[in-house]
């Protein structure tokens, strides 16, 4: 399996706090500012890196990845130049976990098998897929496995105790959990709600919780990082590109400024959540 | 050894996990998972349940008003002068086409399950009248997504979901057509797991849908196929209908795949022709992909993006087909041909002077493929063709197009 995914959560669990994942899409609004955006994300206290892939049919995705998605798709990216912008990150990170998530389609354009030796080759550790549930896994996900992908899979509240170890099966890296019944971007639930899920989930397997959707604040990166191993923030960061844009859409000066600012906040947050729960 | 070898039947699929061939299946987001199993599980059972196929019978007779006649098309037949050319009248039922024999099924199994609000998507907006009637007759709060560009194309449907009480939204993402309705319903349903049935229109989708929809679809093939032997004391030659998602020409098909000497033709939307991106002809110009749950033919860039189809009708304007047409295609069953917008609207045109019929643009398409065929057949074969709807809905569209003041 990945190193990288393994060493990374190791290393957290030694320092005693949750992980901080971050999401944001590849080539929005353009391939440059999206790679300056990805290398500001470690500094700024990202722990492991979610590489969007725009897809013309966002079906799980709220307006505001779903617009980033189409930002990124006029400005000509494409499945390859994603894979290039890991590539990329890598000449100088080759610690922070990088995680791709997106849709099956271009994947599956692409050719399953390229994709993964291109992964591989680019410094991908991982995938996150949200149209292929475990009744779907020969496409993908044991493809991936086999050539020491980590296939993360989505939990969510409507997954029952019975199902779960369905789900789990051949999930790898981390379990994300997401904390509602909807699309991305939506409103964040109790945390009290959350972590008696984390909980049960924990049950059935040993691997790290990260828990998403709705995280929007510092003060939510803290809450669920409390009850969590992990907070993934995707559409408040996303937000944070498309409120520096130009009215055309295009980048300016302060889009990477933008994010790593924001994301400094939910690292401190996420870096003060175990103190709570030691409380 | 590689070939496939044929199967025994045609009428066989899905296999257990939704797949025809290579095409279906279930690609969904994980909340959507437990309840498409849940729906299985009731579909299953209420495929052998009495209580149910008597309930759907009944409201069949009563309330859509079936069997569909199935009408000779004399003066067609004769200004065509080759092939007899039958009809299978879809467009006199309740609500003006095939789509309620879908919603009354699914509706009924929204009920056994308990749930307490609709959602459906709409093109044309036939599939959201159908939608919106049958919540109004179960009593059931329903909401329609409908791209924008469709609701104002297709105005008088938009009115009538409203007096049916339906809730009609407006979808202004991507293109505004049904493929972003359909994307907008999806969000509604992950979002709405727990009280909400998602009506699909369509033989598309998740599994079990495809299966279900042609299902509930395939009472028009078998009522067509009892009307002609009786009629003709044979089968047709050629069975004919158009192909937006391919509900209505699966439920026509079905009944008659292991029929060997009946051909079978889907018609898809060619828009302005095959050259460029201006049509909707999936199977004929697109490639195999996943989108909205399934494995099928889409309209798709080399990246594995979804294009914008183009089709004078709203209701053949979707990039993707239903799987089970994709996996009949490709092993040769049946024979999937484009036609244009203009080809549609002559059709359009002259089955309204000849037969006093006014289609909708959708079969349109189907009887264009007619008009085509029918003079190179013999006047002993026959043609069967499914109307599948009236074309009320469509006259502002073609009194435009052909710059007649209303």
């Amino acid at each position: 399996m990945t190193s990288r995914m393994n060493a990374r959560f190791a290393k957290l669990k030694a320092e005693g706090r949750p992980a901080l994942v971050t999401y944001f899409m590849g080539g929005d609004p353009d391939y440059a500012t999206s790679l300056g955006i990805m290398k500001a994300l470690p500094e700024a206290g990202a722990d492991v890196i979610e590489l969007g892939m725009p897809f013309s049919d966002p079906m799980a995705d709220g307006p505001i990845i779903q617009l980033a998605g189409q930002r990124a798709l006029k400005g000509g990216q494409t499945l390859a130049k994603t894979l290039d912008l890991a590539r990329d990150f890598r000449e100088g990170d080759n610690d922070t976990p990088i995680v791709m998530m997106g849709y099956y389609n271009p994947i599956y354009i692409y050719g399953v098998d390229k994709f993964l030796d291109d992964a591989i080759a680019a410094g991908i550790d991982g995938l996150i897929i949200v149209d292929l549930p475990p009744e779907m896994d020969d496409e993908l996900c044991i493809p991936a496995l086999a050539k020491g992908i980590n296939f993360i899979r989505l939990t969510t509240p409507t997954t029952d105790g019975k199902r779960l170890p369905t789900v789990l099966n051949n999930t790898s890296g981390f379990v994300y959990y997401v904390s509602m019944n909807g699309i991305t971007g939506s409103a964040l639930p109790d945390p009290s709600l959350i972590s008696g899920a984390v909980a049960r989930i924990k049950d059935h397997t040993d691997l790290p919780v990260c828990v998403g959707f709705g995280v929007k604040t510092a003060d939510h990166a803290k809450a669920i990082g409390a009850a969590a191993d992990g907070v993934v923030v995707g559409t408040a960061i996303v937000a944070q590109v498309a409120g520096s844009l130009t009215r055309d859409g295009a980048a300016t000066p302060d889009t990477v400024s933008a994010v790593s600012t924001f994301v400094r906040g939910l690292a401190t947050g996420v870096r003060s959540a175990r103190l709570v729960a030691a409380e | 050894m590689n070939e496939t070898p044929k199967p025994n039947s045609f009428r066989s699929g899905p296999d257990e996990d939704g797949r025809f061939g290579i095409f279906g299946g279930r690609f969904v987001a994980e909340t959507l998972m437990p309840l498409i199993l849940d729906l299985q599980a009731e579909w299953e059972k209420a495929k052998t349940d009495p209580v149910f196929q008597k309930e759907l019978a009944d409201l069949g007779t009563h309330y859509i008003g079936r069997p569909s006649p199935l009408y000779y098309a004399e003066r067609l037949t004769e200004h065509l002068g080759g092939a007899k050319i039958y009809f299978k009248r879809e467009e006199l039922n309740h609500t003006g086409s095939h789509k309620i024999n879908n919603c009354i099924g699914q509706i009924l199994l929204a009920k056994r399950m308990g749930k307490t609000r609709i959602i459906a998507e709409t093109g044309a907006g036939q599939h959201g009248v159908a939608s919106a009637t049958v919540a109004a007759r179960f009593g059931l709060p329903c909401v329609v997504y409908m791209g924008a560009t469709d609701v104002e194309r297709q105005a008088p449907n938009v009115f009538r979901m409203k007096l049916l009480g339906a809730e009609v939204k407006a979808v202004t993402a991507g293109s505004g057509t049904l493929k972003d309705a359909m994307n907008e319903a999806l969000r509604d349903w992950v979002t709405n797991v727990d009280d909400t049935y998602y009506l699909i229109g369509t033989a598309a989708g998740p599994h079990p849908y495809p299966e279900m929809v042609r299902d509930f679809q395939a009472v028009i093939g078998q009522e067509a196929r009892a009307q002609i032997l009786e009629a003709e004391g044979r089968l047709p030659d050629v069975v004919i209908a158009a192909v937006g998602g391919g509900s209505n020409a699966i439920g026509l098909f079905h009944p008659f795949l292991d029929d060997e000497s009946v051909k079978i033709v889907g018609v898809e939307a060619g828009g302005h022709g095959l050259d460029g991106n201006e049509h909707c002809a999936s199977i004929t110009a697109g490639s195999p992909g996943v989108l909205h749950g399934n494995r099928t033919y889409l309209l798709q860039d080399k990246d594995g993006q979804i294009l914008e189809g183009h089709s004078i009708s709203a209701g053949l304007d979707y990039p993707g087909i239903g799987p089970e047409h994709s996996w009949l295609n490709d092993i040769g069953r049946a024979e999937y041909v484009p036609i244009k917008d203009d080809e549609a609207l002559e059709a359009f045109q002259l089955l309204t002077k000849l037969e006093g019929i006014i289609p909708a643009l959708e079969p349109a398409h189907a009887i264009a493929e007619v008009i085509k065929r029918a003079p190179k057949m013999g006047k002993d074969e026959i043609i069967l063709m499914n109307l599948s709807g009236r074309g009320d809905k469509d006259i502002f569209t073609v009194g435009k197009i052909l710059g007649m003041g209303l």
